[in-house]
């Protein structure tokens, strides 16, 4: 890790080549433009369901992925869009799977709710708030066990750390000293219910002191700051010396599903996260160190804006599952 | 129940059989892992582990915290990423503490990923009551998990079949759940020596007779074979068939011997309600072997009532061997 404070200048500039500081970043804007294109989407009724949107969160996703390969394993949340693509998903078959088409990553089967991809070590979004952090520590433990390497990165939310699987996971990857890291998104509201109404410690972080593990709450819309304290927890993993629990602090700027009628924040506190919008830093970082320049940026946004928009089409050009094959894949078929 | 003729076999308790199975895995895949609650030293609550800690290793005989949800996510993670994980529950009762994990994550991943991936995990679960232990350690809850398409779930009633079908759950892709009842854990049998698989989905006649079919689960299928004894003192041959699997039923072993018969009892220890007994009676009654049928089909099951601790009321609570004797002597002479 090289010493930035003496320069001032951001660990990402000081660590990472520029081309894949601009992948970062257009990661990011594909991410916000996915779900963008998937609420359009809805609203327009081309796709039913629900579903849960991160925009406004994208820093953590994009950051939180820079220290890991293809071989590193990650567990997702219900609002698991940005991670899938920060792991590295293609998002024709990301919006395939939001039409409910075979060409999905889940066939249709999963929806939004379900995205994996599995080949870039993404195990899954999950349905149920903390329904990943147990599983997450499965896989550390094939890794410690198989000597893969691997580590794997554990994406929650604030609502998940009151869950028992939250406690019972964090503990065993300690006692083990697993290759885990967990990366709380503390949005600072489980639908309605805000941190300070349901958690009785102050940083979601201050929990890793219960179970011996390094704790750390970073500004979550800072690409940079994310970025640091994932890679520092990932290099502990490496080194075999056991899990840490990263508290990215961040704020979903839409309500928490399609049923939310915001009840629960005012407008001027929804303006005042706007402003933090860790895409505009995350660019105005990059222009500030010379990575990139505003028209750069602006090439960048066209040129996602049409990868959405062929991912679009391809989604509603796919093929519909035949019902007769509704029962496919409960089991695996073993003649296969 | 013989052996195929030439495999040398060895007495065997059923405890010791499944022991047998475990060493077997461990010694010859390094993927396997046996997880659960003092499994290695202590030799697990019933002893079915055993020794199996020295032989392989506390990494490879690991036992966990008191955390039934985060252990069976681990599990299922492991099983997602490499690794054969085999969990222990101390008591099948507290399946109910990893319902998430089992029914949730477990059984639904493969299809939510549309096929992506496969969670190659065995969880055991001793079960059932006659140990005075009360009602939150003698349940049976096997139709329970047989409602949740999968899993497969399974009740093996000998030694020799306690290891086959170990074995087999271990060479299968998807989720297996082998409920052993407590009681039969110091049944002697022979048991063939080496590796060997029996089916996950086929029931067996351990008795053949022509009067009425008792269709029986677990340990109910023992005291189904002693009360056919009994009968077959007055003349009265029943059939026995050890269900052995409750998902997937093997209907046609059933059926066909309904067809012989013309009369069906069923038994099994869980609450009668809901249960297994339903399962049999509509599959029989939606199919062609109704029309054998001479009499009303027959269920014998578990008391509308926790398990009690006075070992008179734990008794009442459950068919015994007298119960079944009048249930079959009445439905095979007629007398309704």
């Amino acid at each position: 890790m090289p010493d930035t404070a003496q320069a001032n200048v951001p660990f990402a500039i000081a660590t990472y080549d520029p081309d894949r500081l601009r992948a970062a970043l257009r990661k990011m804007y594909l991410i916000r433009k996915f779900e963008e294109g998937a609420e359009d989407s809805y609203t327009r009724g081309l796709i039913h369901g629900t579903m849960h949107l991160s925009i406004g969160q994208e820093a953590s996703a994009v950051a939180s992925c820079m220290a890991l390969t293809d071989d590193d394993k990650i567990t997702s949340t219900h609002r698991g869009h940005g991670h899938c693509v920060a792991k590295g998903a293609d998002v024709a078959r990301m919006f395939a799977e939001f039409f409910g088409k075979e060409e999905g990553y889940c066939r249709g089967r999963g929806g939004s709710m379900h995205i994996a991809d599995v080949e870039k070590g993404n195990l899954g979004a999950n349905g149920i708030v903390g329904g990943g952090l147990p599983i997450a520590v499965g896989a550390a433990l094939s890794a410690k066990r198989l000597g893969t390497g691997a580590v794997t990165v554990c994406f929650f939310g604030d609502g998940a750390n009151n869950e028992g699987a939250f406690h019972e996971a964090l503990n065993m990857a300690a006692i083990w000293k697993l290759p885990v890291v967990f990366v709380c998104e503390n949005n600072k509201y489980g639908m309605s219910t805000s941190t300070e109404r349901s958690t009785a410690v102050a940083n979601i972080a201050d929990r890793a002191a219960a179970y011996a593990m390094p704790g750390v709450t970073v500004d979550g819309n800072d690409f940079s700051e994310v970025a640091e304290a994932v890679e520092t927890a990932v290099a502990r993993a490496r080194r075999g010396e056991g899990p840490s629990l990263i508290e990215n602090v961040t704020y979903r700027w839409r309500g928490h599903s399609k049923s939310d009628r915001n009840r629960y924040r005012t407008k001027d506190e929804i303006a005042g996260w706007v402003k933090k919008d860790p895409i505009a830093r995350m660019g105005a970082m990059l222009v500030t160190h010379g990575i990139m320049a505003e028209e750069d940026i602006a090439a960048m946004e066209t040129d996602v804006d049409d990868e959405i928009a062929e991912a679009i089409e391809f989604a509603r050009s796919g093929t519909d599952p035949d019902p007769a094959e509704v029962t496919r894949d409960v089991h695996t078929d073993r003649a296969a | 129940m013989n052996a195929a003729a030439g495999v040398r076999t060895r007495e065997m308790s059923y405890a010791e059989a499944i022991r047998d199975a475990m060493d077997i895995a461990l010694t010859e895949d390094e993927r396997v892992v046996l997880m659960g609650e003092d499994i290695g030293v202590y030799g697990g609550a019933f002893q079915v582990t055993g020794d199996l800690v020295e032989r392989h290793g506390p990494d490879r005989v690991i036992d966990t915290p008191i955390s039934e949800l985060g252990g069976a996510g681990v599990a299922v993670g492991a099983a997602m990423t490499g690794l054969r994980p085999i969990l222990e529950f101390q008591f099948s009762d507290f399946a109910t503490l990893a319902m998430e994990q089992i029914v949730n994550q477990a059984a639904k991943v493969r299809y939510m990923l549309g096929g992506a991936v496969s969670v190659p995990v065995v969880m055991r679960f001793p079960a059932g009551s006659g140990t005075g232990a009360a009602a939150q350690h003698s349940q049976s809850l096997e139709a329970w998990l047989g409602h949740v398409p999968g899993l497969k779930v399974v009740q093996p009633t000998t030694p020799e079949d306690a290891k086959g079908m170990l074995l087999a759950a271990l060479d299968d892709p998807d989720p297996v759940m082998i409920f052993e009842h407590k009681l039969l854990y110091k049944l002697k049998g022979q048991v063939p020596e080496g590796r060997y698989t029996t089916p996950l989905d086929k029931a067996v006649v351990r008795r053949a007779g022509d009067a009425v079919t008792v269709v029986a689960s677990g340990i109910m299928v023992h005291k189904a074979l002693e009360a056919a004894g009994q009968l077959a003192e007055d003349g009265i041959e029943a059939e026995v068939i050890d269900l052995r699997s409750v998902r997937p039923i093997d209907r046609e072993t059933i059926l066909e011997s309904v067809r012989k018969t013309g009369r069906l009892l069923c038994v099994y220890e869980a609450v009668k309600t809901l249960g297994i007994g339903a399962e049999i009676s509509a599959m029989v009654a939606e199919s062609d072997a109704f029309d054998f049928l001479d009499a009303p089909i027959v269920r014998l099951g578990g008391a509308e009532c926790p398990i009690p601790y006075n070992p008179d009321l734990e008794k009442a609570a459950v068919p015994q061997i007298a119960d079944i004797l009048d249930a079959a002597r009445a439905l095979a002479t007629g007398r309704r």
